[in-house]
């Protein structure tokens, strides 16, 4: 048993219930008390957020939080807040604070808000608990909860198409999660227990059977990979993007396919140690797997018409620049994958934002529909303009910081094909992208958008709470690269995380 | 000083055994002594197990005769966990049934008989499975067996439908075989060795007679338990009886038989690699097979009937994992299994009966149609699904973990694989049910106008939620369970 | 050969009779005599089982079993009695409704 922590210690479970417990209460509430539910989701929300600024400043001052309790003979329910799990609930936290108030926004008067928010909070609940497993057994808990709370919200629409997505959605995933299982098991049955620890634990089954620590590395990566949406484990990712836009946002922004990267990083810091992985021989497999998917994410999103479509193989594409930048061996780089886990998020939340303002305000769903819409809605463009130029890698937009230390990195670990990659894969960013703000800003509309809601003639009415979110992800895109050196940024955290994962 | 502890076991096994009588003579007053009852074998079980716990194990000569001729009565970690089991699911769906089958007065004929009748039955059979569960040798596990099964044959055909009946007479012409060979088998066990006790047989000769008595009782047991293939009077009987009974037989009445299987190979000298290995082999097949069926199955409660065919597979999966040799640690696999499946699949028939009285059918294909939205039912079932399948933190899904667990340290990988089979396939099948709670739109296009939803919510909800919401806690306390059911166990097995 | 032999396997040729006749025998009335058979066969084979050369008098256990057998038996078979009579006047009377006839 682990000894009980100080009373400052319950501060990661405090932040778990803020989210876990508001869940049942949501799903309780009758559909018709929608005032008493936004207070509630956004008190929460609040919280949250609070908590966690408060968490991630005891952390900054080598606060350790460590809280669990034995579920099995040696095998340990266990939360901890190390620098990288402040990492991902910070970005969760922020983000869900947001994205709340966008979904209060978006589902005004639509069908099922109880079970909707419900879900909603359960999935924000599963992310932190992701994030702050202690060991692969309370991970592996909380990511077979994340596939059971989004998928409800995929298929939230009930259309056949939905729930054609959520069958994908689940087969992929649950079968990710089996395979998680088997290699939680396997982990244990090599190395006696599954904490996550800076420089890993197998080192001693590394030493003796390295090709069992092989096979555990491929099942644990291929586990993950189906999150992480890694080629050719992706397929359900741009399918998934039925779901109801907030969603959409949160999946690819926060909750499923970061919980993929985030478990490759623990997987690849903590479990195997970055040397390990190395003497393995693994790494360069892991980087090219990676660089294969970031290639093929954008070669896929050139041809898609349908906005979220496209978002989504650009999200196949981004997300594993954050996997690239763990494979190769080089703090440089890490730091470049850590901040894009962040940077990749803020950018791609508020395009799924404006993508649901879009579809909400002009009914334009479709990359060929959205010539003159910037004027139409010039705010939420102006927001999906800067995310698109700060995924291409704008200085000094946050896309920018992230790609130019994965390019350091590369050379610092003497890949140099990581700088070609890095340059075509923006150049194919700046193929998909361009032509998108191109429409939106230089063209005029050619028709009225075809079906415009009833009663909205002219200028579209989306309300504040659709407004708002996506412009401030958007001033966060810029304030993330411009101010990148600011204490307390993304970057600047990114390098406390990689000083220990490094152990320097 | 153990004598509470005696006095746990004694009222624990003439409690019920009153209460039915009860029952039966005053049929008015039926509800509340069976609720009465339900209640005071929870307590006194309940006590029982604090008693384990801080005393250890303990035993009662009945009538003061000792072994190897008198009754006796003994109680370890496993039993306590059983009649802990049973008392906790039997007290839920007592609440259950009170809304069902309660009241002064039936309120039409149609209730009438099963009012009268299914508290008696229901407390008769209690009786029975506490006789199991603290039984010592094998003819007297061998006449409560029957007391269950005629009780059960009496819960199944309780609604009087022509397929209740049917498939409650399939049940009796089953459970009278299984009777038989197990009868045959305690007289040739008796033969062999003098001696009836687990005691006298733990020691003997492995025999070849000896084997063969064995195989006929593990033919009669698996006949009485639905091993697969002897499945076949399962999913007729359990999906066609009402609710609570349903919950009672398949959550409870089944464990009696597997209960004593665990006992049999706990007690039995040498069992042989060959019988375990059979034992896996007929798991998978149920495990398989009852996925198949489960996936067609085009009512809930037959789904859910089919799904114990696949987990009673699961639990004789989790029995062969690593084979004889590992038997000393994978019973703790199969018994966890078997807790979490009594207290899951309890309160899953109940949701399914609470869905099915509220919506008015029980068509998976229809469920979203109606504007009716059980939701609490809907969420125990839920719940009840999640240990069932195996997903963390259940109960459930401890178990399982243990099933992988041995089976990986044994380096029987195709049990492993077996296992992750089941889970995938109840995976499809439960969640044919979940899309159908979930999708209600579909309301608005087939009635025209639209309809207002109407909750469908009932005080009664809570008692299948409280327990499905359990079965799922139950896994974040797992090491003290499992060291509950080792009580009494230290060195016992060979 | 013993009596006790021969008793013993008559016991078991009579419960593969009724075994097969439980098996595949359609008719539910005859499917439950086939069973009967078996608990016949059953209670042979133990009381033959039983048996001990004289002067040694029977052991006692065994008959215990089977007395108990025959009572399960019997009650099992009027349990199942009642339900194929039940069956038979619903399968025969499809129009009246059934949980409206007493017993």
């Amino acid at each position: 048993m682990i000894p009980l922590p100080e009373a400052g210690g319950f501060l990661p479970l405090a932040i778990l219930l803020t989210s876990l417990l508001v869940s049942p209460v949501l799903f309780a509430l009758p559909e018709h008390n929608a005032r008493l539910r936004t207070a509630l989701n956004l008190g929460a929300a609040t919280l949250k957020l609070a908590l966690v600024a408060w968490l991630s400043w005891r952390v900054s001052r080598g606060a350790v939080y460590d809280i669990g309790f034995t579920v099995l003979p040696g095998l340990n329910f266990k939360l901890q807040a190390d620098p990288l799990a402040v990492l991902f609930v910070g970005l969760s936290a922020v983000l869900w604070l947001i994205t709340t108030v966008y979904s209060v926004g978006y589902l005004e008067r639509g069908p099922h808000r109880a079970r909707f928010f419900g879900f909603f909070s359960l999935c924000v609940a599963a992310t932190v608990g992701i994030a702050m497993a202690g060991n692969l057994f309370t991970f592996l808990i909380f990511y077979e909860l994340l596939t059971l709370a989004t998928y409800p919200l995929v298929i939230h629409n009930g259309t056949a198409q939905a729930l054609r997505a959520g069958r994908i959605y689940l087969v992929y995933t649950l079968s990710g999660g089996l395979l998680l299982l088997l290699g939680t098991l396997g982990l244990w049955m090599l190395a006696g227990n599954t904490d996550f620890a800076p420089g890993g634990i197998l080192d001693a089954v590394i030493a003796d059977s390295p090709r069992m620590a092989q096979a555990l590395f491929v099942v644990l990566i291929a586990a993950l990979g189906v999150k992480a949406a890694l080629v050719p484990l992706h397929a359900w990712l741009p399918i998934a993007m039925v779901a109801p836009a907030p969603v959409s946002a949160l999946l690819h922004a926060v909750a499923v396919v970061k919980a993929g990267a985030f478990g490759i990083m623990r997987v690849v810091y903590e479990l195997f140690g970055i040397e390990a992985t190395h003497a393995l021989g693994l790494a360069e497999p892991l980087a090219a797997a990676a660089a294969i998917t970031i290639l093929y994410g954008s070669l896929r999103a050139l041809t898609q018409d349908d906005i979220k479509r496209r978002l989504a193989f650009s999200t196949v594409s981004q997300v594993s620049y954050i996997t690239l930048g763990v494979a190769l061996a080089s703090p440089i780089a890490a730091t470049g994958a850590l901040a894009h886990l962040i940077h990749q998020g803020l950018m791609k939340i508020t395009m799924f934002m404006v993508a649901g303002n879009l579809a909400e305000g002009l009914g334009v769903k479709k990359v060929s529909q959205m010539n003159g819409v910037g004027r139409a809605m010039p705010f939420t463009m102006a927001a999906f303009s800067l995310a698109a130029l700060g995924m291409i890698g704008l200085p000094p937009l946050a896309g920018f910081i992230s790609k130019w230390f994965l390019a350091q990195g590369g050379l610092d670990a003497g890949q140099d094909w990581v700088i070609a990659l890095l340059l075509g894969s923006s150049l194919l960013n700046a193929i998909y992208f361009l032509p998108m703000l191109y429409r939106a800003w230089f063209l005029e509309a050619d028709r009225p958008a075809e079906s415009p809601p009833p009663g909205t003639p002219g200028r579209p009415r989306i309300g504040w709470m659709l407004a708002l979110p996506p412009i401030a992800t958007a001033a966060m895109v810029v304030f993330a690269g411009a101010f990148a050196n600011a204490p307390f940024s993304p970057l600047d955290w990114t390098r406390f995380v990689v000083a220990i994962e490094y152990q320097e | 000083m153990t004598e509470p502890l005696q006095f746990w076991m004694v009222a624990l096994l003439f409690l019920p055994l009153i209460g039915a009588i009860a029952a039966f003579v005053l049929p008015r007053h039926a509800p509340i002594v069976g609720m009465g009852v339900a209640l005071g074998v929870t307590g006194a079980a309940v006590g029982l197990c604090w008693q384990v716990q801080s005393v250890g194990t303990g035993t009662v000569a009945l009538g003061g005769w000792g072994a190897p001729l008198g009754i006796n009565l003994h109680v370890d970690g496993l039993s306590a966990a059983m009649l802990a089991m049973t008392a906790g699911v039997g007290a839920v769906v007592s609440m259950g049934a009170v809304n069902t089958f309660g009241g002064r007065v039936a309120r039409s004929a149609e209730t009438a008989r099963p009012r009268q009748y299914f508290w008696p039955l229901w407390l008769l059979l209690l009786t029975g499975l506490n006789g199991v569960y603290l039984g010592t040798d094998i003819f007297n596990l061998y006449v409560m067996i029957e007391v269950i099964a005629l009780a059960a044959v009496g819960l199944t055909v309780l609604s009087g439908s022509l397929a209740a009946l049917r498939a409650g007479l399939d049940y009796m012409f089953a459970s009278i075989l299984g009777a038989l060979l197990l009868l045959m088998g305690v007289g040739f066990v008796y033969l062999q060795l003098g001696r009836l006790d687990f005691g006298g047989l733990a020691g003997a000769d492995p025999s070849g007679a000896l084997v063969a008595a064995l195989a006929l009782m593990f033919v009669g047991l698996a006949l009485k338990t639905a091993l697969f293939p002897l499945h076949f009077w399962l999913p007729a009987a359990h999906a066609n009886a009402t609710a609570p009974a349903s919950a009672l037989l398949s959550a409870l009445v089944v464990k009696a038989a597997l209960y004593i299987i665990v006992r049999l190979l706990q007690h039995m000298p040498a069992p042989g690699e060959a019988l375990v290995v059979l034992m896996g082999l007929m798991g998978t097949g149920a495990i398989l097979w009852g996925s198949v069926q489960a996936l067609r199955a085009d009512r809930l409660k037959l789904l859910v009937a089919w799904s114990t065919v696949t987990q009673i597979g699961l639990i004789f999966v989790a029995l062969a994992q690593a084979g004889v040799a590992g038997l000393a640690h994978s019973w703790k696999a199969a018994a966890v299994l078997i807790l979490a499946h009594g207290v899951a699949k309890g309160a899953m028939f109940l949701a399914a009966g609470r869905i099915r009285a509220e919506v008015g059918h029980d068509r998976i294909r229809d469920l979203d149609r109606s504007p009716v939205r059980p939701a609490l039912a809907q969420l125990a079932f839920a719940f009840a699904a999640v240990s069932l399948i195996g997903l963390p933190p259940s109960l459930g899904f401890i178990g399982k973990w243990m099933v992988m667990e041995g089976a990986l340290a044994a380096g029987n990988w195709h049990w492993v694989v077996i296992t992750m089979t089941g889970t995938l396939f109840s995976l499809a099948y439960f969640s044919r049910v979940f899309a159908g709670f979930l999708r209600f739109d579909r309301v608005e296009a087939d009635v025209p106008g639209g309809v207002v939803e109407q909750r469908g919510r009932a005080p009664m909800d809570y008692a299948p939620l409280a327990l499905a919401a359990l079965g799922v806690a139950l896994g974040l306390v797992a090491a003290p369970i499992l060291e509950f059911l080792e009580i009494g166990r230290a060195g016992g097995w060979p | 050969m013993t009596p006790a032999l021969i008793y013993g396997l008559t016991g078991i040729v009579v419960f593969g009779i009724g075994l097969f006749g439980a098996l595949c025998v359609r008719d539910r009335l005859r499917r439950l005599l086939a069973l009967n058979l078996c608990g016949m066969g059953a209670a042979f084979v133990l009381v033959a089982g039983a048996w001990r050369m004289p002067p040694d008098s029977a052991d006692p256990v065994p008959h215990a079993l089977v007395i108990t057998g025959i009572v399960v038996l019997v009650s099992a078979t009027a349990v199942a009695l009642a339900l194929i009579r039940r069956l038979h006047t619903l399968e025969s009377a499809p129009e009246e409704i059934p949980e409206d006839t007493p017993e």
